[in-house]
């Protein structure tokens, strides 16, 4: 069988984020990483090729973005994908998350997998949601949010949390499969793979290769706009302790909570 | 005119708290447009009695449809279905597993705007446009919708509200199930898996995220809980990973709870988990981690170490009590 990963890169957790006043778009310059859900599928997919239960012919990690989003893609090969394939076309700047979700199911379309994997959100936007896209248009059976996953020759079985308790499914391939971060461990690349990962083939696909109709991407293709930005109501700061002698710092919690009364 | 159509889950009979605020949201939004407000419930054998239900929040109109239920692309099938029939402008769904999926679903089938994680919708000249806080809640940005729109709000965002409405006209629809909705199927719905913890009545709250480090790290969390008084919490991360029972879990599917005291140690304060807790009186954070987010709207933040904090925060709350 065939996996395909989408990955995304995403700002830096650690930088800060912010809108670009002009475009009204994220301002998505600075320091970038692959989005760490995205890690969780990668390695889900690596524990299936490893498992032994099906024959996992390849591993191929898709993306969409501009020029650096490679980088998300070397990071996706060097934790354990066999190849990979970039989407970037001018004509896709400003695409909102259905247009997102339609142009990367053209690309999958082209790639015929028989399992899609992808994190269940972003570090930057878009939550629970391009998977479930992403399969409408590939008229392939879906579900978010999933923790565990046992592999079988014609579907996967999958776990996953609802407002009332756990749900168990079975899903029949092809299918589109987003996985929350309880679901495993990422491993860390080897400094040999991270050395290999620029050697792994890239393909890169411009929005007329996969058929993209122009109509219905960018930002004339989506149909929601986001704008009017504004701050939110501020919540005064706390008061913020810096543990340097923890008996003086637990002396300073005890008094904070007496003096409101919580002991 | 049918002008809002919403999305009802339910489990065991009942229809989902999240489920009943977005019709009591959509119900006012129809009326300032001028509207009128349906729902759709799908499943197996659900009652005329809890699908009239809705009318009670201001449904006029519920829809059931007999489909598998618990899954997302039967009631995208069902809406898309009402949606052709009815010429709906909108949908709109509460903060949940099934709301994403339908709602991003039905978004890809009808070329319709979507927004997620909406906190407020508002009517201006005669349309919706949805505000999501984005950036981890920096800032808010407002979504407008070119035809129609699909908005899914975040999690408690829409609040409950009887409209005085009695019950809602019930129709059944046939509704053909597209082929991929039939390609996934519920083995067991609502697994209940854990001790049954209490949380939702505590006026004092330790929670525990993945900075506990193990699951033995929630042994501190209980001392400390046992010396305020108080009950034990945890997020979904370490629910998932099975630290902690799940009837503890606090967030985005878990429960929502307002105590005097939330006493957070180790968690980072992710938007899923603060929707469930922000309402607290006091919040105080113990974290390592001088960024994590948890520190913006905590009333009293700690950055350190919380296996050395929390053993001697336990000693120093108990002689305190003793005194």
């Amino acid at each position: 069988m065939k996996i395909a990963v989408l990955v995304k890169e995403v700002p830096d957790a650690a930088v800060t984020k912010r809108i670009d006043p002009s475009t009204g778009r994220m301002d998505r310059s600075g320091e970038k990483n692959l989005n760490p859900y995205d890690t969780h599928a990668i390695e889900a997919a690596m524990q299936i090729k490893e498992g032994g239960a099906v024959q996992v012919d390849e591993v191929v990690a898709v993306t969409m973005g501009p020029e650096t989003a490679v980088r998300a893609l070397h990071k996706a090969v060097s934790l354990g994908a066999d190849r990979s394939v970039h989407l970037t076309d001018p004509s896709l700047s400003g695409s909102d998350v259905a247009a997102t979700g339609y142009a990367l199911a053209k690309v999958l379309e082209a790639e015929s997998p028989d399992l899609v994997l992808l994190g269940q959100q972003s570090d930057d936007g878009e939550c629970y949601t391009i998977g479930a896209v992403v399969a409408e248009h590939l008229g392939m059976p879906s579900l978010t949010q999933v923790i565990a996953m046992e592999v079988g020759g014609d579907g996967v079985k999958c776990e996953r949390q609802a407002e009332y308790g756990y749900d168990t499914v079975q899903v029949d391939f092809p299918a589109v499969i987003s996985v929350g971060d309880a679901i495993n461990e990422p491993r860390y690349p080897s400094l040999k793979a991270i050395m290999g990962a620029k050697k792994k083939p890239l393909d890169t696909k411009a929005a007329g290769d996969v058929g993209i109709e122009a109509d219905k991407v960018g930002e004339s293709g989506s149909q929601v706009s986001c704008g009017d930005f504004k701050a939110p109501p501020q919540k005064a700061g706390g008061e913020i302790i810096e543990d340097e002698d923890t008996n003086e710092t637990v002396e300073k919690i005890v008094s904070w909570l007496d003096e409101r009364k919580l002991i | 005119m049918p002008g809002i159509l919403t999305f009802a889950l339910h489990y065991e009979g009942a229809i989902n708290k999240n489920s009943q605020g977005a019709v009591s949201e959509a119900a006012k939004l129809s009326q300032q447009l001028g509207t009128e407000c349906h729902a759709v419930v799908v499943g197996e054998g659900i009652s005329d009695e809890a699908a009239s239900s809705l009318g009670k929040f201001g449904a006029t109109k519920v829809f059931r449809v007999e489909a598998p239920e618990g899954l997302a692309q039967p009631v995208v099938d069902a809406m898309a279905h009402l949606f052709e029939a009815n010429g709906y402008d909108y949908a709109l769904f509460g903060g949940g597993l099934l709301g994403f999926e339908v709602g991003a679903g039905l978004a890809a089938r009808l070329h319709a705007g979507v927004t997620m994680e909406v906190t407020q919708v508002n009517v201006v000249d005669g349309k919706l446009e949805a505000e999501r806080p984005i950036l981890g809640d920096s800032s808010i940005s407002t979504s407008k919708y070119k035809s129609r729109g699909i908005i899914i709000g975040r999690l408690n965002a829409f609040e409950i509200a009887e409209s005085g409405g009695g019950a809602a006209e019930v129709e059944d629809v046939q509704v053909t199930l597209s082929g991929h909705a039939q390609k996934a199927k519920m083995l067991q719905r609502g697994e209940q898996r854990g001790a049954d913890v209490n949380i939702e009545d505590a006026s004092i709250l330790v929670a525990g995220g993945r900075g506990l480090g193990k699951a033995e790290g929630f042994q501190l969390c209980e001392e400390l809980a046992t010396a305020l008084g108080g009950a034990v919490a945890a997020t979904r991360a370490v629910v998932d990973a099975g630290w902690y029972p799940y009837a503890a879990q606090i967030g985005q599917t878990g429960k929502t709870v307002a105590p005097k005291l939330y006493l957070a140690a180790g968690i980072s304060g992710a938007i899923q988990h603060k929707v469930g807790m922000q309402n607290s009186e006091n919040i105080v954070a113990i974290n390592k981690d001088a960024n994590a987010p948890i520190f913006e709207f905590s009333d009293l933040g700690i950055i350190g170490d919380l296996n050395k904090i929390l053993p001697k925060l336990t000693e120093a709350v108990k002689a305190k009590k003793g005194s």
